[in-house]
């Protein structure tokens, strides 16, 4: 394994920044060659013309301008909980603090919903479900297809929101988060009147959607995963009370106004935000049908627990820690991409996030420095920054974890690798995205899910080692392979133990695709044919 | 067969000889054009603002190669485009009394050498040629590398070659590499830009192939040190074949380049040429540079557009950024 020393002075960029080179320690041929003595005899010269303004601007560095979104939509100072279609007050009162991990300031108060306001969601779910499941499922495919229409409309306030909300960068909330929302309600809403080619109900005809679903959302992604929820269940004909994390609750309650903006009747959807009281709260509930959680796996195996006692229905998206395996065949350019866009998209905070890198021992040296290079030109900083590439952490307790596990990488003997520049903003909860090297398959940073911009890299010698160390982890999310030998892929495809197995590619999402884990990582699928049935009676 | 670079090469290499030095360097690099595209995407999403864009505007105009390669060139024409490259836009002055540089050089025919030559005396424009059986190159190798020392001496300072796309879809590498090395011994002190026609080369991994065989031949010149900074370019096009310069494809050159500078330390020079005709487009395919090489290859001596309405758009753009004010049509010279 190399040292961070190794490849420092092989960059081009870092050997730029420095004005010391590898060409430096080479002679070189003169090659002088405009002297005034090339010109033709006779000719008369120009004036003008500006030698000295070329040399001017071909030896200063050219840097980012400061690229601020500037749109700001308003954020209401307190915001309710949206019961049975209206927006009310937590019954007791309470509320809790969202901010914007950028800059610690607070965006707005919110209800924090308690076991009385779960109650009320849930008997107005209760209340919706009949109409709503005998509704003609073109009719219910005409709502999917306005609120797929609406986020569409007013996606630039839904991507700042879900910035200044969670500390992604704009360019992601943008690009990412907001046009896959509204894809996953558009791929929803042509299902609705073919579900009976994906579960037959009775006779062959219409599958009976499950009933009232309890739905609990990570931070992560907070439009996306809500959308990920509500879309299958409203188009399998169920009603829903949705409970959006505690630090990201701002762009669930935008849908909110959505729905009724689109006139979805009352009680189909529910929201109840609050903190883990209020998912307890929810997931306990005796009259929901079925709890479908995004969220860690301590929590899942909690909730496991309560469903496992009155039977149920229950789907778990868990963690990960997701192998991603680069052989020599490999395009090394582009698998440096994939590495990139698998651990430092979304600052890491991605539960099939590529967070072991497993490279063949002959390329690590290369694949390391290639690394490092493309690093340098990662930017932190500002998430409304339109050329940031890696935003704010979601929250300080986040930040700290993240901390944690760096100490714990270095008190073990890895070796952290920091090549990025950019200089970290003073304020808010941010961490400069990081590798190790010299990582044990035994080492914490390398077993446990950091959810943050850190990556532990391995290497392997054959293929059969690197399906024995991608297997060696109570994970099974997602695995990436790299290689240009297409029966290799598939070979290794075969025998990896992850729900989601990205080949030259990583973090790709797509509605159609099923998405979901094996082993620690959860169960039950979220996406195309598969992510239907679990939102209907077969 | 007069020419001594042609003698030099005149007897071909035997089946079954020993392949030349550094072709273990020719080992294929594969190229997944998803992931590639994927990148070369990724650049157009900077957002270019305020001091960036403007210093980016001037700059672009400092890396031009000014083009006119049509059947119905005439010298009043190069004359026309060498006081437009030496004098961009003469009734401009911007407000804060930064010159417009002048373009970095004009591109010919070899025939309109010698009028571009005395044209730009006294400016510091080059002039470069596209030779050595241009555009298509499907000539004898003799003839070729005639047309090169006739533009080297008639004054050009760049010469801009092409490869023979037919010997290197056939797998001819070996005769590839010794076309480029006899042009470059042809060249003389004149640097040598090689256009790969990467647009009858169709995918990503013949481009990195292409581009690999074109730097390590330029490289290995027997009786010639091996290039300095800036003395090699590798170029995308030749304009006439669509699609000229991509951005997945001027990454993916722009990755072999910065391999042969880890490997090397030797700068090899990128020119994208036809199809950028937008200041934004130069302004993405230049951050693409910067993220991928460093902003010290922002420079006319590492990089080049080529490219002939670029130019005016520039022009547009640099009036609109000072002033806050677009130029009609008709306040910009044609070319």
């Amino acid at each position: 394994m190399t040292t961070k020393a190794d490849h420092a002075d092989r960059s081009p960029i870092g050997a730029a920044g420095r004005g010391a080179g590898p060409s430096q320690r080479r002679a070189r041929p003169s090659r002088a060659r405009h002297t005034s003595g090339d010109r033709p005899p006779g000719a008369a010269p120009l004036t003008a013309d500006a030698p000295a303004a070329a040399a001017a601007h071909a030896t200063a560095s050219w840097d980012f301008a400061p690229a601020p979104e500037s749109f700001r939509p308003a954020i209401a100072p307190r915001c309710d909980l949206f019961i049975g279609g209206r927006s009310v007050a937590a019954r007791d009162g309470r509320r809790f603090a969202t901010i914007n991990p950028a800059t610690e300031e607070t965006l707005s108060e919110v209800a924090e919903g308690g076991a009385a306001d779960v109650d009320a969601a849930v008997a107005a779910a209760r209340r919706a479900l009949p109409r709503w499941a005998r509704l003609k499922p073109v009719e219910r495919a005409k709502y999917l297809f306005r609120i797929a229409r609406r986020i569409q409309e007013r996606a630039r306030e839904l991507a700042v929101l879900e910035t200044v909300d969670g500390g992604k960068p704009i360019k992601e909330s943008r690009d990412v988060d907001v046009p896959l929302a509204a894809q996953h309600f558009f791929y929803h809403a042509g299902w609705c009147d073919k579900l009976r080619f994906v579960a037959p109900g009775r006779g062959g005809g219409d599958p009976e959607p499950v009933g009232v679903c309890g739905q609990v959302i990570p931070w992560n992604f907070p439009l996306l995963m809500a959308a990920w929820k509500l879309a299958p269940a409203l188009a399998c004909g169920n009603t829903c009370v949705l409970k959006p994390a505690e630090t990201t609750p701002l762009t669930a309650l935008r849908l909110a106004e959505i729905l009724e903006e689109i006139e979805l009747p009352p009680g189909v959807v529910n929201i109840v935000t609050g903190g883990p009281e209020t998912g307890r709260a929810l997931v306990e509930h005796p009259d929901v049908d079925k709890i479908a959680f995004t969220g860690s796996t301590e929590v899942g195996r909690r909730i496991a627990a309560a469903c496992a006692r009155d039977g149920r229905r229950l789907t778990l998206e868990l963690g990960g820690k997701g192998a991603n395996i680069v052989f020599a065949d490999a395009a090394l350019d582009q698998a440096v991409e994939g590495i990139v866009a698998g651990i430092w998209f979304n600052q890491g905070h991605v539960c099939c996030a590529g967070s072991r890198l497993l490279v063949e021992e002959s390329i690590a040296a290369d694949v390391i420095g290639r690394l490092e290079h493309r690093m340098r030109s990662l930017r932190v900083g500002d998430p409304m920054d339109k050329n940031t590439d890696v935003g704010a952490i979601n929250s300080k307790a986040q930040l700290a974890t993240i901390h944690r596990y760096l100490d714990a990488g270095e008190r073990e003997g890895a070796v952290r690798h920091d090549p990025c520049p950019s200089a970290v903003p003073e304020r808010g909860f941010f961490v400069r995205p990081c590798f190790f090297t010299g990582v044990q398959p035994s080492h914490t940073i390398a077993r446990e899910e950091i959810f943050g911009p850190v990556l532990a890299v391995m290497t392997f010698r054959t293929p059969e080692e690197a399906i024995a160390r991608a297997n060696a982890s109570p994970y099974g999310l997602s695995a990436g392979v790299w290689t240009d030998k297409g029966a290799k892929a598939f070979e290794l495809a075969r025998h990896l133990e992850a729900g989601v197995i990205w080949c030259n590619s990583f973090n790709r999402f797509d509605p159609a695709a099923p998405f979901g884990g094996y082993k620690e990582s959860g169960f039950g699928r979220e996406g195309g044919v598969a992510g239907l049935r679990s939102y209907l009676r077969a | 067969m007069d020419s001594p670079a042609a003698r030099a090469i005149a007897s071909p290499v035997p089946r079954g000889a020993p392949r030349a030095a550094g072709a273990s360097a020719r080992a294929r690099r594969p190229v997944d054009a998803v992931m590639a595209e994927a990148r070369a995407a990724s650049f157009t999403k900077r957002s270019i603002k305020g001091e960036m864009k403007k210093s980016g505007l001037l700059r672009a105009i400092s890396m031009l190669d000014l083009t006119t390669l049509e059947g119905r060139d005439s010298e009043e024409k190069v004359r026309a485009l060498c006081r437009k490259a030496a004098q961009p836009d003469p009734t401009l002055a911007l407000p804060d009394g930064r010159p417009i540089p002048s373009v970095a050089a004009v591109c010919v025919y070899p025939t309109l050498v010698a009028v571009a030559r005395a044209a730009l005396a006294g400016s510091s424009v080059r002039v470069a040629s596209v030779a050595s059986g241009f555009p298509s190159g499907q000539y004898p190798l003799d003839v070729r590398l005639r047309d090169v020392e006739e533009a080297v001496a008639a004054g050009a300072d760049e010469i801009d070659m092409v490869i023979s796309r037919g010997a290197f879809l056939a797998g001819r590498l070996e005769a590839v590499a010794e076309e480029i090395r006899a042009v470059r011994r042809a060249c003389g002190p004149a640097h040598l830009k090689i256009i790969l026609e990467t647009g009858e080369l169709e995918t990503l991994d013949n481009v990195r192939r292409a581009s690999d065989l074109a730097i390590e031949a330029a490289s290995s010149v027997p009786g010639l040190p091996p290039p300095g900074d800036g003395d090699v370019f590798i170029k995308t096009s030749t304009g006439k074949v669509q699609p000229a310069a991509t951005m997945p494809v001027t990454l993916v050159m722009l990755e072999a380049i910065r391999d042969h500078f880890s490997a090397s330390g030797v700068r090899i020079g990128m020119k994208p040429a036809g199809g950028i005709r937008t200041a934004k487009s130069a302004l993405h395919y230049m951050v693409m540079v910067k993220e991928t090489l460093g902003d010290e290859w922002l420079s006319p001596h590492l990089f080049r557009f080529g490219a002939s309405t670029l130019l005016n758009d520039l022009l547009r753009q640099i009036r609109w950024a000072w002033t806050g004010r677009y130029a009609a049509a008709s306040d910009l010279s044609e070319g």
